[in-house]
């Protein structure tokens, strides 16, 4: 294949992966409430009534409850497990090391289901809690992935030094550990944000009735006279997707940056 | 957290070998294969695994083959600037809401849609029947959902190649076409390999594309309705050790090809 022939194929293939996510956009502006193509009319009303619908709000609102909880126990338990599978040689470490994998490789149903029947199983009740406990199940595996990576890369013997200048556990961790791993945890929960933002079938196993976004979406997208309102949802989560990858670049730069900048 | 998830999946594959009386539609907690029987025994599960399998072989071989000039054309012929660039742009739509892709393709591939209306205007509209609500549209929307997972692990072992390699396979005398059959294939394989597992396992996991794009129904597809539906977790449990082992298998023999290395 010449050069001009693979610039060809490359650009074949951003438009695959683009042509969709930007037809779905023009739609959120459509007058229409048939999804049909061309559109012949366009409209910014169905943005008004989107905001005023309360199961969207709700649904919003849920989401990002549990994303946060989500991610915030996903940052504890991660980093704990991170650091104790990096720092210690202990019974049973490469079984843990390899449990912690289980949730990504694992289809999501049979985590979902596994998780549903452990609920009725303790007779718990259905709702915000459960979602949270089922989406922490995965975070914890993309932050402790992240952690771990960082933990590699980073020699002990910064640690081992700080040690030797009489700085106790804490203190070792407060200034030493924690700046090496910060921006890792940054990533960690970030993604991990996003998956539990994005999550879907795990969502369906352990929310009862409660909606979250996605769930709100797939509820309502077979409703014509919902589907406008869809559409607007949709192009609010593809330009709310933008917003971490756009961090994760500041990011990146900042830390080489920074890092330069402290030696 | 981990007694969480493990005693729950734990509880999961021991209720593979309890089963649901139908008589009184309980479950009857004494060993019994008679979930594995069933399961062998009714042609309808063979299919889905069967229609499971194909696709997601599918899925794979189609996205190899599409991910390898744009991989190619980043790692080893776009300049600096370029190559960030594009690696931005196959990263972005996995950041993407992945039920907001799903949906995006359903409002593509319905009757009177954009893929519709193209068809018709190259005057390919018979092609429109193809598509629509089908095994092939399933199909191409997985493989547009999984593909930058196979560009990215494809591009990083595409740059890991030294330079020298193609100088000397150049001056041993190989065309482009040797070259890339003698040098850059068996060199890509473990990286090719590790995008398979991606575009490989999500499939064969999967079931809202399914249903949101085809009348057929996956593995997963059973499995959700045998609890969701059916009440019958027992069922469900052994159907779910199907994925699970083939994905065991898969993982085993990809990490033989070297994938793990690769990722």
């Amino acid at each position: 294949m010449g050069r001009g022939a693979l610039r060809l194929a490359t650009i074949a293939v951003l438009v695959f992966l683009y042509v969709p996510i930007g037809i779905i956009a023009l739609y959120a502006f459509n007058a229409n409430r048939a999804q049909t193509w061309p559109i012949t009319k366009y409209t910014t009303d169905w943005f008004a009534a989107a905001l005023d619908n309360e199961g969207v709000r709700a649904a919003f609102g849920l989401s990002l409850t549990v994303a946060f909880w989500a991610m915030a126990t996903a940052l504890v338990l991660g980093s704990l497990a991170a650091l104790a599978v990096h720092r210690y040689r202990f019974f049973g470490r490469d079984a843990l090391s390899f449990a912690l994998i289980l949730p990504i490789a694992l289809p999501g149903i049979v985590t979902a289901i596994a998780l549903n029947s452990s609920v009725h199983a303790l007779d718990v009740q259905f709702g915000t809690l459960t979602i949270v406990v089922g989406h922490a199940t995965f975070c914890v595996v993309v932050v402790y992935n992240n952690v771990v990576a960082r933990l590699r890369r980073t020699s002990a013997s910064i640690e081992e030094a700080s040690m030797d200048l009489g700085a106790d556990t804490w203190q070792t961790f407060r200034y030493v550990t924690f700046p090496v791993i910060r921006t890792a945890l940054l990533a960690g929960g970030m993604l991990a944000f996003a998956l539990s933002f994005d999550e879907i079938i795990v969502t369906q196993f352990t929310a009862g009735t409660q909606e979250t976004i996605p769930i709100w979406i797939l509820n309502h997208l077979h409703q014509p006279n919902q589907r406008s309102i869809v559409n607007v949802v949709a192009l609010f989560l593809i330009l709310l997707s933008t917003l971490p990858v756009y961090l994760a670049n500041r990011l990146t730069t900042d830390t080489s940056s920074g890092a330069a900048g402290r030696l | 957290m981990a007694v969480v998830y493990f005693g729950a999946l734990a509880l999961l594959l021991v209720s593979a070998f309890w089963y649901l009386d139908p008589a009184t539609n309980t479950i009857v907690r004494s060993l019994s294969f008679k979930n594995f029987a069933d399961l062998i025994g009714q042609p309808v599960f063979r299919t889905i695994v069967l229609r499971t399998l194909v696709v997601a072989v599918a899925v794979t071989i189609v996205d190899g083959i599409i991910a390898f000039p744009i991989a190619y054309y980043m790692a080893r012929v776009a300049g600096p600037r370029v190559r960030a660039a594009l690696f931005m742009a196959v990263l972005l739509p996995l950041w993407a809401s992945y039920l907001v892709r799903v949906y995006a393709w359903s409002v593509i591939l319905s009757e009177n849609g954009f893929l519709s209306s193209v068809l018709n205007l190259i005057g390919l509209g018979g092609l429109s029947s193809v598509f629509g609500v089908s095994d092939v549209s399933m199909t191409v929307v997985f493989c547009y959902l999984w593909l930058p997972y196979m560009i990215l692990p494809l591009y990083a072992g595409l740059e890991r190649i030294p330079q020298s390699f193609f100088d000397a396979s150049a001056d041993l005398g190989a065309g482009a076409a040797t070259t890339f059959r003698r040098v850059v294939l068996p060199l890509a394989l473990p990286a090719l390999v590790a995008g398979s597992i991606f575009t490989f396992s999500l499939t064969l996991g999967d079931y809202i594309t399914p249903q949101l794009t085809s009348n057929s129904r996956f593995i997963g597809t059973s499995i959700a309705e045998s609890v969701g539906v059916a009440g019958n977790v027992p069922f469900a449990a052994a159907l779910s050790l199907v994925p699970i082992a083939i994905i065991a298998v898969y993982v085993l023999v990809a990490r033989r090809l070297g994938a793990f290395e690769a990722l």
